[in-house]
């Protein structure tokens, strides 16, 4: 297939899971600024959501405060903020534009149609619960989209490019929320189980959709280490590091099988994925749980760029 | 004036037998049914994401082009007049091209003058005595032709570069199989669902010696923001070819390849649908990024067929189209099957004598217009209008050619106030291969809404119709 069109399958993909990664981290906030300040601390969580969605830089460029309204307004709506939820929408309907021919008409219906409904939302919401509505729409899109592709496409070169997309996203995405957050995670402050503790580990793992999944693998109370643990390490929980790379060695690998040779996406990826199986929570948390996230944000930037240069140029 | 379905927009007449069956079934549909169709088709059109770009106009950024529900029909009979007389005219534009670009014996007979030639913009001397594969120039055309009365059909254009709409014509029968299912039941039409295939095998006929038995085609488009990029999009798909921009292609040792995501690919034909100017930023304009630097020179080693090729243009000159009928006889030694609309050619003192007093009754095109801009249709405008465009053709005569307003045969068609005439023309799509030509009976059909109005280009306020061709 075209590079070309690889390309904007990968990135259309992305968009598509980053705008998801965003809503996610709003409706957390949203959550957690709803609650008296002695159960969340004096943190501005409007600040931490910028940077968990990585654009600090550009939103102090933009606004002075982060507080619920500017903050709302550049991660959700401003045509400002290139990966704004507005501009993942865009962007992702740019890339399907372009790769028409390549896409199911289910595909195609979801993205479009996605793209027409943000229309209806203007420059933002009227109310909070209207925003509260506009959140799990841009979820729930992006579930369709996933399960358009999952349920229609063919199991070939396009369908495996697109995935590669959604789990480098995923991937960052998760390193992210996590790395923003560790400090909460650092088991050497104790007393821990606090009621302070306890919302912000669980808004950690609601932003990743993960707050069920926590007690059918646990069964036990939300423990910062446990959690790092899930989003690390449990190949079993979707949006772990782990899962992500697991579906990247394969995806990679099919791509591989289908053109007959591999090259250095292969390679860096079943280096990281070994790397993530043969580690435990322990010896990352000795070893400094911000080091070990910053590596892993820029070994997986590494694979993104390795895949671009191996196939989408 | 001639209604396809009565026989006249003045009285009823007789029904006319092609039209009876549609007639008595507008008759028994609920008009709030039909309005309900006619939203669906809307929604189904906006959903496919069937849009289309007007330069110039920001607000306007995607729009939807217009459908009629009510179908435009032609009997079997009526086709095959203008099967015969559009594979005539293909031939001899074909003829033509190869002729201009190489012996140049029409030029040496005098049948048209050097210079309308030599000095129109569209010719491309870049094209003198480079051999084509097979000698086909143009290998899609889209012809426009229009009726004005039961018996005759004239050409009003031939579109022998890109022409595009071919996609409406495929959709609009989609979507009429859709929603009309009952009205399909009344009649037997010839299906147009195979003209990707007819154009995929013109394409592969036309690949240069060199390729291998299946040769590699692709669609070249200028991109996303391209006002046609629906149709490049939906054709590439319905062909299952690349669809490329310049960018995806590279010449090298010249040969043309496609950057894939397992290395270059060879390409042996191109149909692209981009134009001459920016095919090729080392021959032509050099500021452009659409192209693929080399595709020319691939070209000229005879590696790759473009489709259309370069130059064709010289046959779509709307000064050159005055001349089509001699053209016709001096190549093929036929009388023209299909009527040209008498023209007067403004670069010539008597004729433009006789069109600057006569305005008033005039249609006036500019000789490198289209897309309806920059014309004046005489009976429509003010004096006012008229003044303007008089001191416009006096100062360059050259560029315009004037002809009668004709009478367009009108069809029904649904408005707000019901049902009522509207004006149409029709653009069958002309496929020439190496081993023949092909036309999918039918075309698309373009319908002005406005009452009364003769515009029925799309990017004016015209919509489209399904065409249906009555099998025997």
């Amino acid at each position: 297939m075209l590079s070309r069109t690889a390309d904007n399958l990968y990135w259309l993909a992305r968009c598509i899971e980053r705008a998801e990664y965003l809503a996610r981290i709003l409706d957390t906030t949203l959550r957690l600024t709803a609650l008296p300040l002695a159960y969340v601390g004096p943190s501005n969580e409007w600040q931490s959501a910028v940077a968990t969605a990585g654009c600090v830089e550009a939103f102090s460029a933009a606004y002075g405060e982060a507080n619920e309204q500017t903050v709302t307004h550049f991660l959700a709506f401003s045509a400002a903020n290139p990966s704004s939820i507005r501009n993942c929408f865009e962007n992702a309907r740019l890339n399907a534009r372009a790769v028409r021919p390549a896409l199911t008409v289910e595909m195609w219906d979801t993205i479009n149609g996605a793209w027409l409904e943000l229309k209806k939302w203007g420059d933002g919401p009227s109310s909070r619960q209207d925003f509260a509505s506009f959140l799990r729409w841009v979820v729930e899109s992006s579930l369709r989209f996933d399960g358009s592709a999952y349920r229609t496409m063919l199991r070939n070169d396009a369908y495996w490019f697109s995935r590669l997309g959604v789990y480098i996203e995923r991937a960052d995405n998760t390193a992210r929320i996590l790395d923003v957050k560790y400090h909460l995670l650092l088991p050497a402050i104790e007393p821990i189980g606090g009621p302070l503790d306890y919302f912000q580990w669980t808004a950690i793992l609601r932003s990743v959709s993960a707050l069920t999944a926590y007690h059918w693998v646990y069964r036990e109370n939300v423990k910062p280490w446990l959690v790092a643990e899930l989003l690390i390490l449990r190949d079993e929980m979707p949006r772990s590091l782990a899962s992500c790379y697991e579906n990247l060695v394969q995806n990679l690998d099919r791509i591989g099988r289908a053109y007959g040779r591999q090259g250095s996406a292969q390679r860096q990826a079943r280096t990281i994925r070994a790397r993530l199986e043969n580690s435990r929570i322990e010896d990352i948390f000795q070893a400094g749980l911000h080091e070990f996230l910053g590596e892993f944000i820029t070994s997986n930037n590494q694979v993104g760029a390795a895949v671009t240069q191996q196939y989408l140029v | 004036m001639f209604d396809e379905m009565q026989g006249s927009t003045e009285s009823l007449q007789a029904v006319r037998p092609t039209y009876a069956a549609l007639w008595d079934w507008l008759g028994e549909i609920k008009p709030e049914i039909l309005d309900v169709r006619r939203r669906e088709a809307e929604l189904l059109f906006r959903r496919i994401g069937i849009t289309f770009a007007v330069y110039g106009d920001p607000e306007a950024q995607e729009r939807l082009i217009p459908f009629d529900v009510i179908p435009r029909i032609l009997s079997a009979a009526e086709w095959d007049v203008l099967h015969r007389g559009l594979e005539q005219r293909v031939k001899a534009i074909n003829a033509f091209i190869a002729d201009i670009y190489h012996r140049r014996e029409i030029l040496k007979a005098g049948v048209l003058p050097e210079d309308i030639v030599f000095q129109n913009p569209v010719f491309r001397p870049e094209m003198n005595g480079q051999k084509v594969p097979h000698d086909i120039y143009v290998h899609i055309a889209g012809i426009d032709i229009v009726r004005t009365d039961a018996e005759t059909f004239y050409v009003l254009e031939d579109n022998a570069r890109a022409p595009s709409g071919v996609s409406y014509m495929l959709d609009n029968r989609e979507i009429m199989l859709r929603l009309f299912p009952e009205l399909f039941a009344r009649y037997r039409i010839a299906p147009v669902e195979n003209y990707p295939d007819e154009l995929l095998q013109t394409l592969k006929s036309v690949a240069p010696p060199t390729a291998s038995a299946d040769p590699t085609v692709v669609l070249l488009t200028p991109g996303a923001y391209n006002s046609a990029y629906y149709e490049h999009s939906f054709l590439a798909d319905k062909l299952g070819v690349e669809l490329v921009e310049g960018r995806d292609l590279v010449v090298k040792d010249e040969i043309v390849y496609m950057r894939t995501t397992q290395g270059l690919k060879r390409v042996d034909v191109v149909y692209r649908r981009v134009d001459d100017d920016f095919l090729d930023p080392l021959v032509f304009r050099p500021d452009s990024t659409l192209g693929v630097p080399g595709l020319m020179s691939a070209h000229e080693a005879g590696n790759v067929t473009l489709a259309n090729a370069v130059g064709t243009g010289i046959a779509d000159d709307k000064a050159i189209y005055s001349y089509m009928p001699q053209i016709l006889q001096f190549y093929l030694g036929e009388a023209p099957i299909l009527k040209n609309v008498p023209t007067w050619r403004c670069r010539e003192n008597d004729h433009l004598a006789y069109v600057l007093e006569h305005l008033e009754e005039l249609v006036v095109k500019e000789v490198h217009g289209s897309g309806g801009y920059g014309m004046l249709i005489g009976p429509k405008s003010d004096q006012a209008t008229i003044a303007a465009f008089r001191a416009k053709l006096k100062l360059a005569p050259r560029n315009f050619v004037a002809q009668p307003t004709l009478a367009l045969s009108t069809c029904p068609t649904c408005v707000d106030a019901g049902i009522a005439p509207r004006h149409v023309d029709l653009r069958p799509f002309v496929l020439a291969g190496r081993d023949r030509i092909r036309i999918v009976p039918g075309g698309l059909t373009r319908v002005a809404l406005q009452k009364g109005s003769l515009v029925v280009n799309s990017s004016q306020g015209g919509g489209t119709k399904d065409t249906w061709v009555l099998d025997r």
